[in-house]
């Protein structure tokens, strides 16, 4: 695999954004999960995706923040909405009744089929790290249309098996949604640092289908803490535009004056 | 009908120790004048319900008010841990405390059917989650109709809801802006409330379809101005991120919390 040499500066994390924004099509319903999905989605809204519906569930419907959030539920996502609804309302009408075409999901810990673990590291009862658990994670992966998901590649978070099942991919053996009725299809992909993957459309365990610029498959098999798999036809994954790295950096500049200011 | 009280009269007369407390408030309006009032009255043996025990239960639970807590998120929004849960939960200190935790979305319908009067919410939920390994409270039921397995948890229905508002009329008829949460909920859910207000006016200055808690459904409206801080309140005063951040360090040590506690709470009165 050869290294595709890059043509503007950036980082690392700015392709993850920039290909993780890319995802979300214009017109989709979003249900956003606070950090690095939001930083996504927010910039898939301010370039090629204005129409895109961000969606929190603090109850914030089709929002459009200035800065990013700090909080699932600080103020400028509610003044920025075009209404605010009550958390229940959000989770049964907006969720469980099936607007959301897109749920976008961090999470410390993913496994080879996708399952995610926000609640601890090491034993239930007596947890080495205990992590903030589920939140609405469970059921935006289960009742959104479909879920992506994005987080940093290393070793501690690709995990052979995640420690505990807190949102469901696709389960242990990987066939955990199979027959369910009324959920959606689960994630559809995953995007990190390094690479987009994709779940195997039988067997639903990760592929990787395309690598970033400069980024070789040895350096995803050393951060993944399984066997991973590489799509046959592997691509590379187009390069940031420079608007989209323009309105990125803005943006962030945007939210960190914001939260210094308070 | 509400009555107005003082801070410190509603909290004596309403939260016995051993209580089941809900003090809601999602990421907005989080009712800390409450929590530090209950921390100045010694409570004990609390269970705490909240989706999101945010900084307010990690001060209960630090200054060893609680004896359980049922949440679904348990972090400090956008910093990290709330490490005084953590130490609690790992270390049991400054005793253990039982956790039951829950997805948002169950949280949320349990309140809802609370506030209903039904003694359960049913939901699409918890699909291949491992929560009910854990939880013995999430059970599976069959949908009589169509045969659907859904996931059931009990309501809420705790002795005393706290929640914070912006302001309440003479009448104790409460006006709630902004991001609502399970607010309303909670307060309809419990056997007595309490809601805290920033302010009372002669005259909501209301819209027919607001978020309005009529004086009747209230048992107690105490006034407490910045009551949120460091959570915010829409119209009144912004979150403080720069505090959320702070806490993280204050947090992390229990002599450092403990100090926080003893200037910021035990010794600084309350507005009694």
């Amino acid at each position: 695999m050869s290294a595709v040499e890059k043509s503007l500066d950036y980082t690392a994390g700015e392709m993850m954004t920039v290909t993780a924004a890319r995802a979300l099509e214009n017109g989709m319903t979003c249900f956003v999960g606070i950090g690095l999905p939001s930083e996504a989605a927010n910039l898939a809204r301010l370039t090629h995706a204005p129409d895109v519906v961000l969606i929190y569930e603090s109850g914030t419907l089709q929002t459009k923040p200035e800065v990013l959030p700090l909080s699932i539920g600080d103020g400028e996502l509610c003044e920025t909405a075009l209404t605010t609804v009550s958390v229940p309302e959000m989770f049964r009408y907006w969720l469980q009744g099936g607007k959301i075409d897109v749920g976008f999901l961090g999470t410390a810990q993913i496994d080879r089929y996708c399952n995610l673990n926000t609640t601890l590291i090491g034993d239930y009862t007596s947890p080495k790290v205990r992590l903030p658990g589920g939140g609405g994670a469970p059921e935006i992966a289960t009742n959104a249309g479909e879920v992506f998901i994005t987080l940093k590649h290393s070793r501690r978070t690709f995990v052979d098996e995640v420690d505990f099942v807190t949102t469901l991919g696709f389960g242990r053996d990987g066939k955990a949604r199979d027959g369910v009725p009324n959920i959606g299809r689960g994630p559809t992909r995953v995007i990190t640092d390094l690479c987009v993957m994709k779940p195997d459309p039988e067997t639903k365990e990760l592929v990787v289908v395309s690598l970033h610029p400069g980024v070789t498959a040895e350096q995803v098999q050393e951060a993944t803490g399984w066997e991973i798999r590489f799509a046959e036809a592997l691509e590379s994954t187009p390069e940031p535009g420079a608007r989209e790295l323009e309105v990125l950096r803005e943006l962030k500049d945007r939210t960190a004056r914001a939260h210094a200011g308070q | 009908m509400a009555e107005i009280l003082s801070l410190h009269d509603a909290v004596s007369r309403y939260v016995e120790d051993g209580a089941t407390v809900a003090m809601e408030g999602f990421t907005h309006l989080i009712p800390f004048a409450a929590g530090h009032e209950l921390i100045r009255q010694g409570k004990r043996d609390l269970t705490l319900i909240r989706m999101t025990p945010d900084l307010v239960y990690d001060q209960l639970i630090g200054a060893g008010c609680a004896k359980k807590v049922i949440f679904s998120w348990g972090g400090n929004p956008g910093v990290g841990s709330l490490h005084r849960l953590r130490d609690a939960v790992e270390k049991g200190w400054p005793h253990q405390v039982e956790i039951l935790e829950h997805s948002h979305a169950a949280m949320a319908c349990a309140f809802e059917a609370g506030a209903a009067g039904l003694p359960l919410a049913v939901l699409r939920g918890y699909v291949g989650s491992e929560l009910p390994n854990v939880n013995d409270q999430i059970k599976f039921i069959e949908c009589p109709f169509t045969g659907e397995r859904l996931a059931a948890v009990p309501s809420v229905r705790p002795d005393v809801s706290i929640v914070h508002a912006q302001k309440a009329d003479r009448a104790g008829n409460v006006l709630v802006e902004g991001i609502v949460g399970v607010q309303k909920e909670a307060v309809l859910a419990a056997r007595h409330s309490i809601v805290t207000v920033e302010e009372i006016v002669d005259d909501l200055d209301t819209h027919p379809n607001a978020c309005v808690i009529p004086g009747w459904a209230i048992d107690a409206i105490s006034v407490a101005e910045k009551g949120s801080l460091p959570s915010y309140a829409h119209g009144y005063y912004p979150r403080d991120n720069h505090f959320y951040k702070e806490w993280d360090t204050i947090a992390r040590d229990r002599d450092t919390f403990t100090k926080w506690i003893d200037d910021n709470v035990m010794n600084a009165g309350g507005n009694a």
